[in-house]
């Protein structure tokens, strides 16, 4: 039995997150994130549009058209939530206020540089807030698969333009947790349907391997 | 500040004017205003908001209607007319980073020369600007933004034009409220003077030159 890809990547991901955090899910794959998070653990979600303590979205007939998030989904708010506008939405992001932020990613490289936000001369969607989350968060983890079908997205350098000079800290794919340091990126840990071989055949860039390497 | 119809305040949006615009991919729009502009074939605009929406709601509506000329924006990915615009060189399109965009409407009304910002250091957003180091950190110096109009989206509004918001409805209006020449609202509700609470109005009505009632809450 074949695992969802994007379900593994997210419950990987959930595991990143503690007690009290203020948490940032970008639209797409990172949103199900929220969908696994550990029993016990309660964390505040902030969509960027103004909100923190964002739920999940009301039962039909419930929407409130002026409750959405930044896919302008509709959204709830949770008791004890608050609302703002832009400028203080940027400030929570922008001055270390956010403690993780979780993006999708186009290609990331050896320098933990993140490249998110368009494909010359293809698809040129803006950079939104995507920029100002990989700048100012506490914690940036990349959520995203192994590959674009074959082609490695884990990368010597970075082909297309830069999200941020930010170093992320943390890469999660369908097969292995990455995380870039001084030295380089160091593989953590490999899927438990996958071996270290195939993990290094799909990257492009060179992985150190972690000695206390762990499968999840 | 003044009450007065759409057939009213159409007269005081121009062709070639520059305008903000309040919401984020539609949800704070004034959409009342905005099909007003439509029909009356207002052109040339320049617009300065957070995203072009859709196809068929808030600004991609003047976009859709070739409207506009240039777009200062942070986010034009889900409507493929803009994109298919900028690509045919039929539209100007410069692209912020959605924090630094917030920051220049901020810095327009605020009475700023400009603001400091880690956004964009190194990447293409850097290219023309002014890179200034603090304390060993690189910023870009990034410059104000005003308008000559305006177009805010309220929930609430009193005789004095004192506005609430409602929800991630709010996102960029009150920040656009102080930074244009001319200030219109088109507000779902209006209200006596002492029914808001001090406490809940975000922008002051010294701020507003006219209000709209919207036409049936959409």
């Amino acid at each position: 039995m074949s695992i969802d890809p994007k379900e593994k990547i997210a419950k990987r991901v959930a595991q990143e997150l503690k007690e009290g955090d203020l948490v940032n899910l970008g639209i797409g794959l990172p949103t199900l994130v929220a969908n696994y998070i550990p029993k016990g653990v309660h964390v505040f979600f902030q969509s960027e549009n103004g909100i923190i303590g964002m739920g999940p979205e009301p039962e039909k007939g419930f929407e409130n058209k002026d409750l959405t998030n930044a896919g302008a989904g509709y959204i709830t708010a949770l008791p004890g939530a608050m609302t703002f506008d832009s400028a203080f939405s940027f400030s929570l992001i922008r001055g270390g206020h956010l403690d993780i932020t979780v993006l999708g990613g186009l290609q990331v490289d050896e320098e933990g540089h993140l490249a998110n936000w368009m494909i010359p001369g293809k698809m040129i969607p803006g950079m939104g807030g995507a920029m100002d989350l990989v700048t100012g968060a506490k914690k940036v983890i990349v959520a995203m698969t192994h590959t674009a079908k074959v082609e490695p997205k884990i990368l010597k350098k970075c082909t297309l333009p830069l999200t941020s000079i930010r170093r992320v800290d943390l890469i999660v794919t369908e097969l292995a947790v990455i995380r870039p340091t001084d030295e380089g990126l160091v593989l953590e840990e490999i899927a438990e349907e996958t071996t270290l071989e195939e993990v290094i055949n799909l990257t492009e860039a060179k992985l150190i391997v972690s000695s206390q390497l762990k499968k999840f | 500040m003044k009450i007065v119809s759409f057939d009213e305040v159409i007269n005081f949006i121009k062709p070639e004017s520059t305008l903000m615009v309040g919401g984020f991919l539609g949800v704070g729009t004034p959409e009342g205003i905005i099909d007003k502009i439509i029909e009356h074939g207002i052109n040339n605009l320049t617009i300065i908001a957070n995203d072009t929406a859709f196809e068929d709601r808030g600004i991609g509506k003047l976009i859709k209607n070739k409207l506009c000329k240039k777009v200062i924006v942070s986010h034009i990915g889900t409507n493929p007319e803009t994109q298919r615009q900028m690509i045919a060189g039929e539209l100007e399109v410069e692209l912020v980073p959605q924090g630094t965009l917030a920051e220049r409407v901020r810095a327009g009304g605020a009475g700023l020369g400009g603001i400091l910002t880690p956004t964009g250091v190194g990447t293409v957003v850097e290219n023309g600007k002014q890179v200034i180091e603090i304390d060993g950190k690189k910023y870009l110096l990034e410059l104000p933004l005003r308008a000559d109009v305006a177009l805010i989206k309220a929930k609430k509004c009193d005789y004095y034009g004192n506005l609430v918001y409602n929800l991630t409805a709010t996102n960029f209006n009150p920040l656009m409220a102080l930074a244009a020449d001319l200030v219109i609202v088109e507000a779902e509700e209006i209200v006596p003077v002492g029914v808001l609470a001090p406490d809940e109005i975000k922008t002051p009505g010294v701020l507003v030159d006219y209000v709209v009632l919207s036409q049936g809450v959409k």
